[in-house]
């Protein structure tokens, strides 16, 4: 069966798989499966990231999303946001174990020094230790919050990200929980983030896999056309070439090229993960 | 029963079955396109080429007042009008977002039909023509969405139909020369109406591609209330005039809105500060029963709703 193809309207978000598949936590509901065993991809060093950035000035990129694994383990991650905030704005997506007081102080020196904005996103899956810790790890609710208490020390302001895996995040009332808790912390203005989940990576084993209707036909096309996805403008470079999307790195099918001229052009939607973008109207950005 | 699909952590999840690493660094490898280099430039050089814009080119003009976002606020029009009259503007542009946030929508229209003022779409013009239930703001802070819903159904029901159906007659571009300078003129952004182009998010690699892609020598837009200015090296400048309708998140409570002129070594861009009568705009807001929250913006020039829009670095300048 053929899948509707997306093309691509505009090269507005450029990814970088920073961290590579590499990670200090092991994630209950990681659909990339990272852990600190996961060499799919490895990460990105300084010199692989500049001739994209160059790349990305030419196509006019907006604005630049940083990911793994974690991106702090990457020993140059500071130097490649530098450079990054020369032609454009930048967000980490970290899981705040690595953000102690001195690195958020250089990251608050990035930001005030950088022409464009630099901004952090830092997952968690729960409001308290009971709720996060099966996901992310024994003791890891405190130690996120410790990191987000660093950085608010810094004067940095993160978004803090949370996966319908948390299913209160998805109401109102839930996501208030979250508000109150930032706002305990001394977070006066708090910042939130809500994404599905993906049922892929180690999400298939703890929360069941895709089943095999799940998946988006051809002409599925919405009166809208496809622009509320993220593949219509955006793509992800990891060390082994330039994919449609954060989310199907670990599909060798959704490669695309070496260079971000070679992946200018349509994909299909043929993954499971693509009906979970047109379903919930999924962006990874912020 | 549905075929099951499975994974498996430390793997390379390759048709989401399992599969050795080595197989799926093989497989990637042999994936996707490699373009000869020359293919790989003329690949760039045509996406940043111009597309077709019939769009007609208005003026030409020495001098113009350029505003956005006027949200209600009929007390600013009427001073911007005086203003850009003063100020010697020949043409005085309004780039959307006539409604929201203010009092009495109606008093706006005649105001810019007097004043000779040419207009284009908001997101609240689209919205309202078509008959939309919300803003097309596209918040999802529920806070942001709660103020945003009486914002626009204020300005919904007290908007006669004949008002909205002239609101869907604008156009969503217009393009205007100023001396030797075609400039194109949107809403939120060149490829969309609600596209927020704020001063720390919109770098100038982007900028100078959305110049070639449009085929003009500057891009003036609103939207996100905030208004800036780049000038880039390729000589071309990119202006967010701003919006008359609320002051700009920084403790002062005027507003904003642009003067465009023709000067000797290309286009000259002043963004000015705009008083009017906050006091009675306050009163009047009152008197129409709209959330105390916007009156004290009025007031405090401090935003109090719709936060959530802000990038990190307007977000960390703003009081609330």
């Amino acid at each position: 069966m053929n899948a509707p193809e997306v093309a691509l309207k505009s090269l507005y978000t450029l990814w970088f798989q920073v961290g590579g598949t590499v990670c200090n936590l092991a994630c209950t509901h990681c659909f990339v499966s990272c852990s600190p065993t996961n060499h799919t991809h490895e990460l990105l060093t300084l010199a692989e990231v500049k001739p994209y950035l160059d790349e990305a000035a030419r196509l006019g990129v907006r604005e630049y999303y940083f990911t793994g694994g974690e991106p702090f383990l990457n020993p140059e991650m500071e130097a490649i946001l530098e450079a990054t905030l020369a032609v454009g704005p930048a967000t980490v997506l970290t899981n705040g174990l690595l953000l102690d007081p001195a690195r958020c102080a250089r990251l608050k020196t990035l930001a005030d020094d950088a022409e464009y904005s630099l901004d952090l996103r830092v997952s968690i899956d729960g409001y308290d230790a009971e709720s996060n810790d099966p996901i992310r790890g024994t003791g890891t609710f405190e130690r996120i919050l410790a990191g987000v208490r660093n950085l608010n020390d810094a004067g940095l302001n993160p978004v803090i990200t949370v996966t319908e895996v948390c299913r209160e995040a998805t109401t109102d009332s839930g996501k208030e929980k979250f508000f109150a808790l930032l706002r305990a912390m001394g977070i006066e203005r708090p910042r939130l983030k809500v994404l599905p989940v993906f049922q892929i990576g180690a999400e298939a084993e703890r929360g069941g896999a895709y089943e095999s209707w799940q998946r988006l036909k051809e002409g599925d096309v919405p009166e809208g056309g496809w622009d509320h996805l993220q593949c219509s403008g955006c793509r992800m470079v990891t060390d082994q070439g330039v994919w449609v999307c954060p989310i199907l790195v670990n599909e060798p099918s959704a490669k695309m090229g070496e260079t971000l001229a070679d992946t200018l052009g349509a994909f299909p939607l043929a993954h499971s993960a693509c009906w979970t973008c047109h379903v919930y109207g999924v962006s990874c950005r912020t | 029963m549905p075929e099951k699909l499975t994974v498996h952590r430390g793997m390379a999840t390759w048709g989401e079955k399992l599969v050795p690493l080595d197989d799926f660094r093989r497989a990637a490898a042999e994936t996707g396109q490699q373009l000869s280099p020359e293919d790989r430039e003329a690949v760039l050089a045509s996406y940043r080429a111009p597309a077709g814009d019939s769009t007609p080119v208005e003026g030409p003009y020495t001098r113009i007042a350029v505003f956005g976002g006027i949200y209600n606020n009929h007390l600013a029009l009427t001073a911007v009008l005086e203003e850009a009259t003063r100020r010697g503007a020949e043409a005085v542009y309004c780039l959307g977002d006539l409604g929201g946030f203010g009092p009495n929508p109606e008093e706006v229209r005649p105001l810019l039909i007097q004043g000779g003022v040419l207009a284009i779409q908001g997101n609240y013009e689209e919205s309202l023509a078509s008959g939309r239930e919300d803003c097309n703001c596209g918040y999802t802070d529920p806070r942001d969405n709660h103020f945003a819903e009486i914002s626009y159904s204020y300005t919904a029901q007290n908007s006669s139909p004949d008002f909205k159906a002239w609101m869907g007659t604008l156009p969503r571009r217009r393009r205007v020369r100023v001396g030797n300078r075609e400039l194109l003129l949107v809403h939120g952004s060149p490829r969309r109406i609600n596209e927020f182009l704020f001063h720390s998010t919109s770098p100038a690699p982007f900028l100078e591609v959305l110049l070639d892609q449009n085929r003009c020598d500057g891009i003036l837009c609103t939207h996100t209330g905030l208004h800036w200015h780049r000038h880039l090296a390729s000589g071309r400048d990119v202006v967010n005039v701003g919006v008359i309708g609320r002051p700009a998140n920084d403790g002062n409570t005027h507003v904003w809105f642009a003067m465009l002129e023709a000067r000797e070594h290309g286009l000259g861009v002043d963004l000015l500060p705009l008083r009017y009568d906050r006091l009675g705009l306050a009163a009047e807001m009152r008197r129409e029963g709209l959330p105390e929250e916007f009156v004290e913006t009025v007031l405090t020039g401090w935003w109090t709703t719709c936060l959530e829009i802000l990038p990190a670095r307007e977000r960390a300048a703003s009081r609330f």
